[in-house]
This record gives C-alpha cells, structure tokens and sequence, in this order.
C-alpha cells in the first residue's frame, strides 16, 4: 500500500489532471527535489518559489482570486507563523466583502513531532489554526484519508489548511486507494523519482486512480467500544488506537475516534459516543493551554454533562516553548504510547 | 463609460492631452474631493465610526482610474489597492453613494455589508481585490494575479497600490522579489504613493533611501519617481508605466510624490491640512490659465457635486443597519 507521501502525490496528480488545480507550489516543491517529504515528485504543475512564506500564502491568494486553483506548500509549519495575518486575511475574504470575494486555495504544511526535528521542525499548528476562521483545516491519519481529503480540498471553494503528521508521512497505509497497484515495490517504481540525475526521469501515474472523496466534517470510528471515547487525530491517532488494542487484553473497551477534520468538525459522532460511554480522552500533541482539545472538553462539559460519569481529559502537548532534540526531550514533550495508555487506563477506572 | 481617447496613442509622456480627457480628470478629481469631505463631514456628525481616505491623491488615482484595463478576469486589469483610493473607485464607475453606505455601514454597502471601513473597497466585477487595513499585504498577494495573467497571456496586467510607510514591510521586498525573478518576470505595476507621513511620524523616522523608487533597480525593475500632485504629470507617466508592463510583461516600480491633505485618518482629526500642495486647486489653476474651464463652471461642478452628496447623505442616513443574524453570512462562499 501507498504512503501518505505517495498518496498526497498521487491525490495531487488527480487534482491537476481533473480538479483544475494550476499551481502546485511552494519551497523545493518543483524538480528536482519535489519536497523535502517527496509529496509532489513528478508533478506537472509543480514550481519553486523563493524562500519566503508570506509570499507564498500572497501567491496562492492573487492566484485564486485570478480563477486559478493553487495548492501552496509552507515546507514545515514552524515558518508559517510569519504568515498568520495573511492566513486571517485569506480567511475573512468572504465575509469581509460579504460574499463578493472567495478563495480556492489549499495550503499544506507537514506538522507535528516524531522525526527528532527539534525546535523548528517539530511544532503543531492545530491550535493556532483552529483560532482563525473561515478557513477549514483537515489532518489525516492514514494514505487513504490523507487522498481522500486532498480531493476534497481540491473541489472547496474555500481556503484549506491541509496538515500533514510528518511523523505519518513514510508509513504505509492499511487500505487501498482506489487505483493504487498491488505491489508496493510496483508503485515506488511508477511515482518515487531516482536517487541522483532525476532530468529525464518520468512518473508512471497508476491510470485507475478517481476522485475518491472524504467529505470534511466527517470522522470515522477506527475502534469501536464501550467504556470510553478517545478522540484524536494526526500522528496520536494509530497511538490511541494501539493503546486501545493493547488495554482490551486487560478488560478495557475503548472506542478510538478519528476526527479528521477539525473545522468544521464531526461533533455528532462525538456526542453519540459520549453518550453512549460516559468517558471521553482527547488527544493531541500541540501545547496544552488553548488547545483545540480544550474547546473539545468545553463543549462536552457543557452539552453533554449528564451523560459524564467522569470528568473529560485532555492528554495533549507540554506547555513548553519548544520540542528539544534529544530522543529523551521529545518524547517528554509531547504525548508517546506509554502516555496514551496510562490516560486511558486511569480514565477507565476513574471513580467519583 | 469609455476610456478617454488620446491625441496619440503614443508612448511618448509628454504627448498632450485632450480637452476632453483634462475636464474628464478634472469633473473626477472633484467629484472624489466632494465625496471625501462629505466623508469627514459624516464621520464628525456621528455618522459613521471613522474615516480613512485619499484627499490629496486625486490627481494620481483618477488617472489611475481612467487608464486601466476595466473588466472582470485576467485579460482585464487587477488593482490591489490600499485605502485612499476612491478616486480611482470613481473612475473606474462607481456610484459615490456606495462609498457613503460604507461609512455609514449600512445593509446596503456594496462592498462590505456594513462590516468594514470607509475607502475598504472590494469590487470583483472590476477586478479590485478586497481592501484591507494592514497595510501591506496587497503587494504579497499583487504577483499571484500578476502570475495567472502572465499565464492567461493578452494585456491585462496588475496593479498594487500602497503608501510610503508600508514599505517598510516586508511585503514590499517580497513584491520586488516576485515580480522581478528571471525565470517569471510579472506584469506588475507596483505603486507607491508617497505622502512622506507613516500616520504621525515623519518620512525622516521611517526610512533612509533617497527615493523610495532606487529600491527598484537593485531588482532590475524599471523605475520612476515623478510629481502624483500634477494631474498631467500622473496621467502621462502613469500611460507610459503602464504601457510598458502590458507590453514587456515585466514589472515597473512607479512612486507617486502626493499630499495627504485631512491627516491620517479620524483618529487625527481629519481636519484640511494648509501646508501642502493640493493637486486639485493646481489643476485649476492651470485649467483656467489655458482656458479649459472658466472658474465659474469649476464652481459650478462642485457646488453640484456637493448638493448631489448631500442629498446622497441624508438618503444614506435613513437605510437600515445591518441585520445583526447577518453575522453569521458569507464565513464560507457557499453560506449566502
């Protein structure tokens, strides 16, 4: 099966060849490098752009106020900190012109720890960019969603913030993106690009693959179960969902939520599973205080309170100004395994 | 409305201008100075929250007006403008009443909805990108539409509009930087109107360069710096930048020397500033000296302009506000 780099890629070459986008760009997008994750080898609409984000997000705003249909890339999302005025201007364009304007622009950038990226290559971006409106901001946690998702963002009339869990990005997915061949070994020949001299190399796009859509909005339940939801997204997701496997051995029914989409977000699914287990673990990695968890645990505190059999938990990133390099720092800093596992037990057995 | 015919289609700056087209700039530069002070007049009688605008630049705006490219998509001309612009709105056709429903924030402002800022212009019919009040990021977002009509071929071209203190962002070098790279030079016709004011503070205290235009040239860019406060000056030079970008397809960096004649904004004031050129009272001048226009028919004009206004202002006083569920319209394109 593909990874979430070759699916990224593949939903791309889709998305120039049928979906319209015209511009796939951004820092070492274009050859020869294509990414510096591979997400957009070979591409036919892909470009380079000078070492400057704010010209970026600039870029893919003219670009779709023009009729074009740009998807930018920010090369790690620790740089588009710079560029959050232009994200809020490209977000209230529509309602600040009352309709008269609207921007079709994807913007992705690679988030999140688990690559030992230290203090700039290492941040969440959820949190802040939750806070700003009008834009709608999706993170998969598998090839097939991460493909599913970009096809979405590639027919939405609205800015998207496409986050991508750098940690997920090599790994292999479970599921088969419609029109992906067999043979993992086959694809990597098609669509990765040599090592070396890459000017006369080609990709080979798999023919079958379609508009195979993952609606926003919409999560899915990657584990069913009875005694408690966890919710989470991104890289804590496949985390969540093995610390759940792990605990049924001991008596522990969890039921593990994929969000997905966090603006707008599956709110429905939430509720029905918090009603239905009275326990409710939110996960994610970005820092703590003001954490789009946190809006999470409001909502269920104030909507869903007497379906509560204990209070709901947030197990999320340190309040810490950076993610040190050190294999030990890391892992302190922002939710592992051990952590997931150790929440979920304790809420489980929490009694009043 | 049609663009004014010239005497000769020429490159040529100093190719003189017609008749016609000096009462046509003229009839404009009133009309946006009657409009303006109808604007502060509104913002002091409590009719409106604050004003912004461009009393001082009409002589450059109007002609920035009357010579673009007018029409929706890229074969048309682009403008990101900043907020001192009504001029070149009002070239272009718009009704002065919009720009009084604005400041008024009534339901029926056509280019917010009530929700932003006199001279916060958005017009896509006419290709003008939203206005926005930090002032700088129109000429990050300026190459993007330069860069699809560089594409789209033909001779649309994009225009972006800031004043002298935004250029001390670094949106500005980015303007320079992606319109100028070898590989993709932009139609870009990047505007500077210099009014030597950043709000309160002083050409002196904001930035060292001789002219602001020299910043051109170390990016290969064409540049000029030329007088904003002369309407025929504006005109012709503004003709000849413009003529090049569409034909080169190569960027032109053109800074406007203009006066800022009511202040900043409200937040000074916005009372009449004596101590600067005004560019419409020259205009006149010369207009009466050549006998274009007699002084009785120019004060005809505006005494016009400004009955039309006032009458405009006590219609515009009497709209409803916006209804406050409205708040919820227009967060996405599809929530209409």
């Amino acid at each position: 099966m593909a990874n979430m780099a070759q699916a990224i890629r593949m939903a791309l070459h889709y998305a120039e060849e049928h979906l319209g986008v015209t511009d796939i760009f951004g820092e070492d997008v274009g050859a020869p490098l294509g990414g510096v994750f591979t997400c957009t080898q070979g591409l036919k609409t892909t470009w380079n752009s000078p070492l400057d984000e704010r010209g970026i997000i600039g870029a893919a705003m003219g670009i779709a106020m023009a009729g074009g249909r740009p998807v930018a890339e920010i090369q790690f999302c620790d740089y588009v900190y710079n560029t959050i005025d232009l994200l809020k201007l490209a977000g209230n364009t529509s309602w600040s012109t009352f309709g008269d304007w609207h921007l079709p622009m994807v913007v992705r950038t690679p988030v999140g720890s688990g690559i030992r990226g230290s203090i700039y290559h290492s941040h969440s971006f959820d949190a802040t960019m939750t806070h700003i409106a009008g834009w709608k901001v999706v993170m998969p946690s598998t090839p097939l969603d991460a493909y599913g998702l970009l096809i979405t963002a590639c027919q939405e009339k609205n800015p998207v913030m496409f986050l991508e869990p750098k940690a997920l990005l090599r790994v292999k997915g479970e599921e088969r993106i419609p029109g992906e061949p067999d043979d993992d070994r086959a694809l990597s020949k098609l669509i990765d690009a040599p090592l070396g001299d890459r000017s006369q190399w080609k990709p080979q796009w798999p023919a079958g693959l379609e508009a195979y859509a993952v609606p926003f909005g919409k999560g899915k339940v990657v584990r069913e179960g009875t005694q408690l939801t966890v919710v989470s997204y991104g890289r804590t997701l496949p985390l969540c969902a093995k610390a759940a496997e792990t605990l049924a051995a001991d008596g522990i029914s969890a039921e593990v939520i994929d969000l997905r989409s966090l603006w707008p977000y599956d709110w429905e699914l939430i509720k029905a599973s918090v009603q239905k287990t009275g326990r409710v673990l939110f996960v994610n990695e970005d820092t703590e205080v003001t954490n789009f968890g946190e809006h999470l645990v409001r909502r269920t505190v104030e909507e869903l309170f007497y379906s509560l059999l204990a209070p709901p938990r947030l197990l999320a990133g340190k309040f810490l100004p950076g993610i040190g390099l050190s294999d030990a720092l890391e892992m302190a800093s922002v939710p592992q395994l051990g952590d997931i596992t150790t929440a979920i037990r304790s809420l489980a057995g929490e009694q009043p | 409305m049609s663009r004014p015919r010239l005497i000769k289609e020429s490159s040529e700056a100093s190719a003189p201008l017609e008749r016609e087209l000096l009462v046509r700039l003229h009839d404009l530069m009133v009309k946006t100075r009657v409009l303006e002070e109808r604007l502060i007049q509104m913002y002091k009688q409590g009719h409106g929250y604050f004003w912004i605008g461009g009393p001082g630049e009409e002589a450059f705006n109007v002609s920035l007006g009357l010579l673009m490219k007018k029409g929706q998509g890229p074969d048309f001309d682009y403008l990101h403008a900043h907020y001192r612009q009504s001029g070149t709105l009002l070239a272009l056709g718009e009704e002065p009443i919009s720009s009084l429903r604005q400041m008024k924030n009534t339901a029926t402002d056509p280019y917010s909805g009530g929700r932003n800022f006199a001279g916060h212009y958005s017009a896509r019919r006419l290709n003008v990108a939203p206005v926005s009040s930090p002032i700088e990021v129109q000429y990050a977002i300026a190459p993007g539409t330069a860069m699809v009509q560089k594409r789209h071929g033909g001779e649309g071209i994009t225009i972006v509009t800031g004043g002298d203190a935004g250029t001390a962002e670094g949106d500005f070098a980015s303007c320079l930087v992606w319109s100028s790279r070898p590989a993709n030079p932009l139609p870009l016709l990047i505007i500077v109107t210099n009014n030597k004011w950043g709000i309160s503070t002083s050409a002196e205290g904001q930035h060292g360069e001789q002219r602001i235009s020299d910043r051109g040239k170390a990016f290969g860019i064409r540049s000029k710096t030329i007088n904003g406060n002369d309407a025929v000056e504006a005109y012709t030079e503004l003709r000849e930048a413009m003529a090049y970008v569409r034909t080169e397809r190569k960027p032109f960096l053109l800074e406007a020397n203009v006066s800022r004649l009511y202040g900043h904004s409200s937040a000074s004031g916005a009372n009449y500033v004596g101590n600067e050129v005004d560019c419409l009272k020259d205009f006149e001048a010369k207009l009466e000296k050549d006998g274009v226009l007699t002084r009785e028919q120019m004060d005809a004009l505006r005494n016009g302009y400004t009955e039309e206004m006032a009458a405009a202002a006590r219609l515009v006083r009497d709209e409803p506000q916006p209804d406050p569920e409205s708040i919820w319209k227009h967060i996405y394109a599809e929530d209409k």
